[in-house]
């Protein structure tokens, strides 16, 4: 079972990626706006 | 929504409105009037701004919007373009408010739209570009009704885009307050930030805490064992230093004010149990709390996150109110009259104020003659008269015609910029109230000391060893996280309902104060009364009636509105010859025959009164009343009484507030007979009955009341004029009702958008319900608290029991609250506010 002391690190490592990956959207603004975007989607066939 | 077609108009009766059921405007779907109706063309509208809103759509090919709207069956409404050129957009005191960028280049700018309601709105609006030519990028927050567009300044100006919003029906404002929305946002950004972390790092312990209990009952390699509890304390310490850290900070800032705050019990628990298990985890044996600790700090920022957001969608909504007033002047510049924003009017500046707008500054009027209401800053209900070198005061509205003003004083220097201070110094001064949770907290952590010294010393006698850890497990398990949880989220609850119900709460302890029966002072003009002019009594024929109701056809005097809405429409009748007396009345032929409304002393100097008839009038007049009267053919028809009518449900409301235990009083800056008279009429005492009172007065009231009231009721002021700001903001409860000036929208704690008083009732039953839920909760986790503590002084708390007791106490505030009635839904289909 010794895979696990390199399995277990990368997770961690993908775990703190995720949370950085958040922390830099959040940050950017990507979550000020939950409602419109939603719609936005909707419409946007055309052009 | 409309849903008449012409197969249904058959069958259906047609209503008794001058219009075919079956032509509907092509862009609002309303009815179209039958006048306006083009027989063969496919495209009807109901009004010219409908047909210019549809024409520049669908020039610009984007008629799918009608699809669109349709499909989600969405409510629609005409569109009523103002026909403003929005020239003060273009100004550069505007742009360096409200624009990046410089003139000529790419520029953006934050509006808000009236009007806004669904997504079909966003998907017209982000088309902006078809629409406007030289617009980059229009992009828009619906749930904040604010676009931000971002255009070519070299090939479009700010106030013809402004004009296409206006032209297919959303009317831009200017954002108001920039920078502070800025702050809000980053720090609405650190909160999810926080959120985020918490949440992460309590998932990623939590799975490796399994691993570890799961090695319990099986076996574990150690060297997995140790692993799994470096990693656990790597999250676990993020978790605490990054978004806990919140709680050390507050608890730290609680001590050192020597205040009571519910973070001093949380962040000792939260302390103890990262400091042991990190020490248990470095010596490489020993309980460790990770898992508890690092979902404790997730749990209680959620119950934080959604008080804050709860919070900031009732300020974001007063916000949008604020800023559809107008900001906007029109100068005087020489023969041409210039739009400019208000930031650009100097004293000296000659203004024109049409008819129906409010006066934007403090000054002396220098051509024309109108009438004035200055209801919202005197709480006087009747129009006054004003004519060149009259004064006349920010806020109140030209009713009649247009009038040139000279300014004296902008902005803070002005009568009402001035109340705005002492509305700032009341909200002050308003003494915090001390939430139940917080007065608990400091009995909570003494409790939590006094059982882990309890323990410690109860352990060294027992067992030596062991004392420490169990010490530890009392203080974790004892962590009064549903304590924390219980009251934000039964507000968050309670608040979210009331606000679908037309109430908007902007306090947290506005329910808690509501709940303890004292003193409400109501405002008279607009509060228990309906704020304008109606009829009412009218002594004469009925034929006079409908005479001078068409006669005031022709009119936009308040009293012609008071007549028109009193007889009905006056169908078919022929009026000419409208000759329109200032100060005096109106006269004209109607079907013919000679007819003359006006004032009682105007129409008796040219048709001679009976005695009786004068001493209606002057009857009339000793009431409170506006008597005009009425000449058909020189001979004298009708004394009408004109009066601001008390509002339908007042009575009844003010029966119930004293059956609840609540003194009513009023307080108005009208005259104190009309007061009297109108307290009378509701049922108010008339020693309660204060009249002629100027703001300050009214703080002053206020002040006294709570002061002698103190700690044993609540003082409740209800108001909507700018002349109750300050005694709302100094109210321990202030409620501004439905159409309220800004500065009252400001000062209170509660927002009625529902018209009428009707809400008040409704308000207070459901802050009792929420209240009693909040304690109900708080009970729950005290009881589940004490037992926790039991067992862990026992001896018999360990790391797993602490992780299932945790969570199952902060579900049963959960379920609690969701099940607890706080604000019910209403019963019977109200009639709901325009906004």
């Amino acid at each position: 079972m010794s895979v696990l002391y390199v399995v277990v690190p990368l997770a961690v490592l993908f775990a703190l990626i995720g949370i950085i990956g958040f922390i830099w959207a959040a940050r950017g603004g990507q979550f000020d706006d939950t409602d419109t975007p939603a719609h936005r989607m909707l419409h946007d066939d055309d052009d | 929504m409309s849903t008449l077609t012409s197969s249904d108009s058959l069958s259906v009766a047609p209503p008794p409105l001058p219009v075919s059921a079956a032509t509907l405007c092509t862009h609002c779907g309303l009815p179209v009037p039958t006048g306006l109706i083009r027989a063969g063309e496919p495209a009807q509208f109901c009004c010219h701004g409908c047909e210019t809103a549809f024409s520049l759509i669908s020039s610009c090919g984007l008629e799918k919007y009608y699809a669109i709207r349709d499909e989600l069956q969405a409510p629609t409404k005409a569109v009523r373009a103002s026909d403003r050129s929005f020239a003060e957009f273009d100004d550069a005191a505007f742009r360096t408010l409200h624009v990046s960028g410089s003139p000529g280049e790419a520029c953006s700018v934050e509006l808000f739209l009236a009007g806004v309601h669904c997504s079909a709105c966003a998907w017209i609006l982000e088309r902006l570009p078809r629409l406007a030519p030289g617009v980059l990028e229009a992009r828009l927050d619906l749930r904040r009704s604010l676009i931000r567009v971002t255009w070519d300044d070299g090939a479009i100006k700010l106030s013809r885009i402004a004009r296409v919003l206006d032209a297919i029906g959303y009317r831009p404002h200017p954002a108001r307050d920039a920078r502070s929305r800025g702050v809000r946002i980053a720090e609405d950004r650190r909160q999810l930030i926080r959120l985020g972390i918490a949440g992460a790092c309590a998932a990623n312990v939590m799975l490796f805490a399994l691993c570890l209990y799961a090695g319990l009952f099986d076996t574990i390699d150690t060297g997995h064992q140790q692993m799994f509890r470096w990693i656990s304390m790597g999250f676990t310490v993020l978790s605490l230093a990054w978004p806990g850290a919140i709680f050390f900070r507050s608890a730290w800032a609680a001590v050192r004010a020597r205040a009571a705050h519910l973070d001093v019990p949380i962040a000792l628990a939260l302390a103890a149990g990262g400091v042991w298990s990190v020490i248990a985890t470095v010596r490489g044996h020993g309980e460790i709390y990770f898992d508890t600790v690092s979902v404790l700090v997730f749990a209680l920022l959620v119950g934080r996150f959604f008080q804050a957001r709860q919070q900031r969608s009732a300020a974001d909504a007063v916000e949008l109110l604020f800023s559809l007033t107008p900001a906007s002047a029109r100068r005087v510049e020489g023969d041409i009259v210039r739009d400019v924003p208000i930031e650009a009017v100097r004293a000296g500046d000659v203004l024109e104020v049409l008819a129906g707008e409010s006066m934007p500054v403090d000054g002396r009027v220098v051509s024309g003659r109108s009438l004035v209401d200055e209801s919202l800053l005197s709480g006087e209900s009747r129009p006054i008269d004003v004519g060149v070198g009259s004064p006349v005061a920010a806020g109140s509205v030209n009713i009649s015609s247009a009038l040139h003003v000279r300014v004296d004083a902008i902005g803070e220097r002005t009568r009402i910029g001035k109340l705005m201070r002492l509305v700032e110094d009341a909200s002050c001064r308003k003494a915090p109230i001390v939430a139940w949770a917080d007065k608990a907290s400091s009995w909570f952590t003494l409790g939590m000391l006094g059982l882990a010294g309890l323990t410690l010393a109860v352990w060294l006698i027992l067992n030596p060893a062991t004392a420490v850890e169990h010490a530890v497990a009392l203080l974790v398990v004892t962590c009064p996280c549903a304590l924390g949880l219980a009251t934000p989220l039964v507000l968050t609850i309670a608040h979210g309902r009331a606000a679908r119900l037309g109430m908007l709460i902007k306090g947290g302890d506005v329910i808690q104060r509501l709940t303890t029966p004292g003193i409400v002072y109501l405002d008279k003009t607009g509060t228990i009364t309906l704020g304008r002019l109606s009829v009412v009594a009218w002594d004469g024929t009925d034929e006079s009636r409908a005479l001078a109701s068409a006669l005031e056809e022709h009119s936009s005097h308040p009293v012609a509105r008071a007549v028109r809405d009193f007889a009905g429409p006056a169908e078919g009748r022929r009026v000419e010859r409208v000759h329109q007396i200032t100060g005096g009345g109106i006269e004209g032929l109607v079907d013919g025959r000679r007819v003359l409304v006006g004032s009682p002393e105007h129409v008796f100097a040219r048709v001679a009164p009976d005695a009786g008839s004068r001493s209606r009038a002057s009857a009339c007049a000793a009431q409170g009343l506006t008597p005009i009267a009425v000449a058909v053919d020189g001979r004298l028809a009708a004394i009408v009484s004109l009066g601001d009518a008390v509002r339908p449900e007042a009575a009844d409301v003010i029966a119930d507030l004293k059956r609840r235990g609540w003194r009513v009083g009023v307080l108005s800056g009208d005259h104190p007979d009309v007061v009297r008279r109108v307290a009378a009429q509701v049922g108010i005492a008339e020693t309660d009955a204060r009249g002629g009172m100027s703001p300050e007065a009214k703080l002053a009231v206020v002040r006294e009341a709570q002061q002698a009231i103190g700690t044993r009721g609540t003082v409740v002021m209800v108001g909507d004029g700018v002349n109750d700001a300050a005694a709302l903001a100094a109210a321990g409860v202030g409620v501004a009702v439905h159409g309220g000036a800004e500065a009252s929208l400001a000062a209170a704690d509660v927002y009625l958008s529902r018209p009428g008083l009707g809400s008040i009732a409704e308000l207070l039953d459901g802050s009792r319900r929420s209240l009693g839920a909040i304690k109900r909760n708080l009970w729950a986790s005290l009881g589940y608290n004490v037992i926790a503590g039991g067992l862990a002084v026992l001896g018999l708390i360990n790391p797993i029991l602490a992780a299932i007791v945790m969570p199952i106490s902060s579900l049963t505030a959960l379920g609690l609250t969701l099940k607890a009635r706080t604000f019910a839904p209403p019963v019977a289909p109200t009639f709901r506010g325009a906004r």
